[in-house]
């Protein structure tokens, strides 16, 4: 009840709502017989800090806060959003809403509190978790432990940001469930030149904590180390090379080859429309015997973590794939409705202002059996990719890209030469099932993820241990 | 009329918003607010799906301390939450550095001159007839062939906008533009073959929207050319960019000459000004001006005057693209680029499609790019792709799984024709683009 208390205290309260006020737009909502209902409400307070050229540049302050209203009835949706949080303009939405159907009801719901099993996440606000100053003095710190690193820095770009998220979300039953999400983010971008030669790279993480993550273990200066390790390696890579070969996938952040080539293809919303090319295919081999990939919304503290989603539902570790043969889909509630399941907690939304629908959390891949230097020296000619910007899916064709930024030759199973960036492209089906060997070395990266999809942002993260994939296009220069 | 009177309303929250800023001690202060309104409708398989119903409104406010700066925004427009939002902006002013180049643009930039772009045409679409529109539009796509075998459904948006600025110099202005689209997506599938095409069109003014019946019919002719697509073996070629895509090679190159980029140093086209960029065939230029279209504006977000000028002409970079702050860090002025550039346009050559075909020759033709893959600092550039195999001329079969490679500086310097097949949905006017060589990866 705690976690209910504070969201009506940062949302309701202010805006003068009480319960009895969502119960009568509840009943608006349902005086036409839909099949479900849920109204939404937000409150979202951000900050961020960037230092560059040596001074602290820009900062700024954010709040966003409104309400959303949906209704669903079979396949159909009828959704309206408001920044004002006030009985009329609620009321006059869920009369827009409700019109999605138009058969008419009495209705009457009477509010139950749900109470959160489990939180993954401490509820205190990330932006009050150090005095301005102090936030000021950490990149202040990082800027300059980082330039000491390597005359041949040219710029270091360092940023800071956190968000205090309070959701509260009604459904047609009559519960009413609340979660309260901190997420930080810290990021170094520094650039470097040589023989005038100029190349950069970034290093950053975070999690559904504090700025204490930053400070903690060191971490904020790590990223400044790693950040400028991967760009000196870019001064010395030569082309990349061209063509299909054997690739080998570092641990951690490489994961983000699961969340293109099977992640977006095994959301609710494409299976149940038969649009994905993994459409009908729960039971069937999608991957080798050594491949077990989860999305697990379970992990305390981590970016892609929920208690609830965004529609009330607890997230779940879901098997999507377990020793190679395809389990299931994340669904959402109106996706799990009509494929006759259960919502695995992936109903997820950017904010109040759009609709929710199934989205990723944690996406990773189970340890294997090698040792990773054992899996690199099996490899006679291919690529060790270990460092990745983003990537893209065709969920229909299965096609999907991930471009790798920092890459180096395998030759006769020794790594030899650091090669540009490139982007590896591969068809989801059936990449997984070139996998021949997978490290016992699971990572889950950072905590810099952002999916997007439909034109909405959520936060997530992948993992994986180091893997081999036996033949994959490498979009080089170098034939 | 209603929409004066509420531009009046804001203009007026704008001027609390700076005199709060004033009151709060600030030297300077910049502010602006948007408000919006809009319905979307999709149908599927013949029904309807979603109806949303869009309002959104913010207000954001950059003060300066002389040179410290600090901004804040929020979407609650209630007087005590402005008072609020002024002292947030100003509060986190006192923890940022003077920096010698922040501040204002120059008073004689601002934009003094707003003449009617044209820019406002709602629609009065009800719920229902969008639905039935959209209904239309996915019946042609799903009716065209019998290897159209599912949809997405086709989509109907409809959306205006009031936008209002001011700052502490004096600048205070509003407009209201509309922006409306109707798109399509389709599946086709022979076998084992399943590939999704879309096609959409966009306008200020609804009237100048394609017919449903012509997206409908271009979604599924553009999912069924897909199938059966193979990869290539690796090679070298010549590459044709189709119009819809050829955009985005624009967009690296604005990337590359826009202000933050060249003071970090981070471009592949650093002191470039004044020589050969493209080859002399090549003019670039921007027209902000331009009535009913989607980039015109009169200013930028900084309230600076945008202009008609080149960015390029007989090949030769002649201006970058700069706000006030990156032109001060430069020792340059604000070319009223504060927010990107706008309608940019590229001059189009003799040949029609098929005539780029033809030139072409033997080679690929791409039409659609898919991950980021472009490295603006070292001009870096590998994209996964798909489109189709071209021998002397005429199309042989669609191509996927495939990348495309290349430096950007090369690729540039490269270009062989630019068509006259322009596409004119974007913010970007280009017709398909010829490159003379990539490197092609694949099976």
């Amino acid at each position: 009840m705690k976690i209910l208390n504070l969201a009506r205290h940062a949302i309701l309260a202010p805006a003068g709502i009480q319960d009895s006020d969502i119960e009568k737009i509840m009943n608006r909502l349902l005086s036409s017989s839909v099949d479900a209902a849920d109204i939404y409400f937000q409150s979202s307070h951000s900050e961020s800090w960037v230092m560059e050229g040596g001074i602290i540049k820009e900062g700024s302050h954010s709040i966003e806060q409104g309400a959303g209203v949906r209704a669903v009835s079979g396949e159909k949706t009828g959704f309206a959003y408001s920044d004002r949080i006030e009985l009329p303009v609620l009321l006059e939405a869920a009369n827009n809403v409700k019109a999605i159907v138009r058969q008419g009801q009495e209705a009457k719901v009477g509010l139950v509190y749900a109470a959160n099993a489990v939180q993954y996440y401490p509820v205190a606000n990330p932006l009050k978790s150090l005095p301005e100053q102090q936030k000021i003095d950490l990149l202040r710190k990082v800027d300059s432990e980082t330039r000491k690193l390597d005359p041949r820095i040219e710029e270091v770009i360092v940023s800071l940001s956190a968000v205090h998220d309070t959701i509260l979300v009604a459904n047609q039953d009559g519960s009413l469930a609340a979660d309260i999400r901190p997420l930080v983010r810290m990021n170094v971008t520094v650039i470097v030149e040589e023989n005038g030669r100029r190349e950069q790279a970034s290093m950053g993480g975070g999690g559904r904590s504090d700025y204490n993550y930053f400070i903690d273990q060191d971490q904020a200066l790590n990223y400044g180390r790693e950040a400028v390790r991967q760009a000196l390696v870019n001064l010395e890579a030569e082309d990349a090379p061209a063509g299909n070969m054997t690739v080998v996938l570092g641990a951690g952040w490489p994961g983000i080859l699961l969340h293109e080539a099977i992640g977006h293809g095994l959301e609710g919303d494409f299976n149940r429309k038969g649009t994905s090319a993994f459409s009908g295919r729960v039971g069937e081999r999608v991957a080798s015997d050594l491949c077990t990939v989860v999305d697990d919304g379970t992990l305390p503290g981590r970016r892609g973590s929920l208690s609830i989603d965004d529609e009330g539902t607890p997230t779940e570790n879901t098997v999507l794939i377990e020793k190679g043969i395809l389990k299931g889909y994340m669904q959402d509630k109106l996706n799990a409705r009509l494929m006759g399941v259960k919502s695995t907690g992936n109903g997820r939304r950017e904010s109040y202002s759009s609709l929710p629908m199934p989205r990723m959390t944690n996406t990773y891949m189970l340890p294997g059996t090698h040792n990773p230097e054992e899996i690199i020296r099996s490899v006679k000619k291919g690529l060790y990719a270990k460092n990745f910007a983003g990537g893209q899916v065709d969920i229909t064709s299965g096609k999907f890209v991930f471009s790798a930024s920092e890459a180096y030759l395998i030759e006769n199973g020794q790594i030899t030469r650091a090669v540009k960036g490139a982007t590896l492209i591969g068809n989801g089906p059936d990449v997984l099932t070139k996998v021949s060997m997978v490290g016992t070395d699971l990572q889950l990266d950072s905590g810099v993820g952002t999916c997007g999809k439909e034109g909405q942002s959520v936060p997530v993260g992948v993992g994986q241990p180091t893997l081999k994939i036996d033949g994959i296009t490498v979009g080089g220069t170098s034939v | 009329m209603q929409n004066q009177e509420e531009i009046k309303r804001l203009k007026s929250i704008i001027q609390q918003l700076l005199d709060e800023a004033k009151e709060q001690g600030a030297s300077a202060a910049e502010a602006g607010l948007s408000q919006e309104n809009g319905l979307s409708v999709s149908a599927r398989l013949g029904e309807v799906e979603t109806i949303e119903h869009h309002c959104g409104q913010g207000l954001g406010i950059t003060v300066y301390f002389d040179q410290r700066k600090g901004s804040s925004s929020t979407t609650d427009l209630s007087p005590e939450s402005i008072k609020e939002t002024v002292t947030a902006a100003c509060s986190i002013a006192r923890y940022t550095s003077a920096d010698t180049y922040a501040g204002l643009p120059e008073k004689e930039l601002l934009a003094t001159e707003f003449p009617d772009l044209d820019l406002n045409h709602p629609w009065s679409i009800s719920a229902d007839e969008a639905i039935d529109l959209a209904i239309e539009c996915e019946d042609v796509a799903r009716n065209f062939h019998k290897d159209i075998s599912n949809s997405e459904g086709a989509t109907v948006n409809t959306h205006q906008g009031i936008h209002v600025m001011g700052n502490s110099l004096g600048f205070l202005h509003g407009y209201i533009s509309t922006r409306h689209s109707l798109s399509c997506s389709v599946l086709a599938q022979r076998g084992d073959s399943m590939q999704r095409d879309y096609w959409y069109s966009v306008a200020r003014n609804a009237q100048n929207l394609e017919a449903a019946a012509d997206i409908g019919r271009k979604a599924a002719e553009r999912a069924l050319r897909r199938l059966e697509g193979r990869s290539l073996s690796t090679r070298q070629c010549p590459v044709l960019y189709s119009a819809e895509i050829a955009s985005g090679l624009l967009s690296s190159f604005i990337s590359a000459i826009s202000g933050g980029n060249l003071y970090r140093k981070a471009s592949f086209l650093l002191d470039a000004l004044d020589t050969q960029v493209f080859p002399d065939f090549v003019h670039i230029y921007e027209q902000p001006h331009l009535k009913g279209a989607l980039g015109s504006s009169a200013y930028d977000s900084e309230g600076v005057a945008t202009k008609t000028r080149d960015l390029v002409s007989g090949g030769i970079l002649r201006s970058y693209v700069l706000g006030t702050y990156s032109a001060r860090k430069l020792g340059l002025r604000s070319t009223g680029n504060a927010g990107g550039v706008r309608n940019l346009t590229i001059d189009p050559g003799e040949l029609d499609f098929q005539g780029m075909l033809k030139k072409l020759g033997t080679g690929l033709l791409v039409t659609e790019l898919m991950g980021q893959g472009v490295n603006v600092l070292t001009g870096d550039y590998s994209r996964g792709a798909a489109g189709f195999w071209v021998e002397n001329g005429v199309i042989q079969y669609p191509v996927e799984e495939i990348t495309i490679a290349g430096n950007l500086k090369d690729m540039l310097r490269n270009i062989v024709a630019i068509g006259n097949d322009i596409d004119y949905r974007g913010n970007t006017r280009t017709g398909s683009i010829l490159v003379e060589r990539m490197s092609i990866a694949g099976e």
